[in-house]
């Protein structure tokens, strides 16, 4: 199975939820259990929250959402063209945070690493960031999640 | 959310009810901060037994409401929270500074 979405969004805090019912709804083509479902849901949250919060400062722009499904791997980019990260190490470990006094916990790329299968961050200052993550959904599984209302 | 005072133990009652983000964290904050500066309130228990989902933000709120509780010699509690929440919670270590209950008897019982 192949199959590709783009969805792009101004970076309102309001979108962060739409963000990951997007993200959630597509995996489902792979029938995730309700625990895949769930990490794939707060591992694009918080790389969503990071772009809004981080990627412009106080000034309007664009995020973005790729998904990809190959086999039964997907595969997500949430990336925008803002301020970008000047040390990518630093902002990976656990609890740092940029933004204390908006009391962030700083643990967003934690759980993006212990949610997803793999995880890639590029960024250039002035130029924006991207963060890729993988994930294989399980193939053979006793109970699977099934598709409820999304709210 | 619903918040309310129980004011004969000196503690404050948050409710949510949406999806715990940055967005909606928010609200959360604001209201509950309000509510403890306006009152005799101390402690804060957190009913996450609505809750369906919760990111990091979720953990950026419990902790600030822990060191406001702190300065004011209270404690912040938390109950009913579902195993996608738990394993946040468990992952954050915010577990070993606020106590998690399973019912709203037990919350109590904690303060």
């Amino acid at each position: 199975m192949e199959n590709i979405i783009k969805f792009e969004f101004v970076n309102k805090s309001c979108n962060e939820n739409l963000a990951r019912i997007v993200a959630a709804a597509f995996a489902s083509q792979l029938d995730p259990t309700c625990e895949e479902r769930s990490e794939i849901k707060t591992a694009i949250s918080e790389a969503v929250t990071n772009a809004i919060i981080h990627g412009y400062e106080d000034s309007i722009g664009m995020v973005r959402l790729d998904g990809r499904i190959v086999g039964n791997t997907v595969e997500f980019i949430v990336s925008d063209k803002g301020c970008g990260i000047a040390d990518i190490h630093q902002a990976m470990e656990p609890l740092y945070t940029g933004k204390p006094e908006l009391e962030r916990s700083g643990l967003g790329f934690t759980i993006m690493e212990s949610f997803m299968d793999k995880i890639e961050v590029k960024s250039k200052p002035g130029m924006g960031t991207s963060v890729k993550m993988k994930k294989v959904i399980s193939v053979h599984k006793n109970s699977q999640c099934m598709s409820q209302a999304e709210a | 959310m619903e918040i309310k005072l129980l004011g004969d133990k000196r503690t404050v009652l948050v409710r949510i009810m949406q999806e715990l983000d940055h967005h909606t964290a928010a609200e959360i904050r604001k209201k509950t901060d309000a509510k403890i500066k306006s009152s005799n309130a101390v402690n804060i228990i957190f009913d996450f037994s609505s809750v369906e989902f919760m990111d990091s933000s979720g953990i950026g709120l419990i902790m600030g409401r822990y060191k406001m509780a702190k300065i004011l010699g209270g404690k912040v509690v938390i109950y009913g929270a579902g195993k996608q929440i738990q394993r946040i919670i468990e992952m954050s270590g915010i577990d070993r500074i606020v106590k998690l209950c399973a019912t709203y008897d037990e919350a109590i019982e904690a303060l």
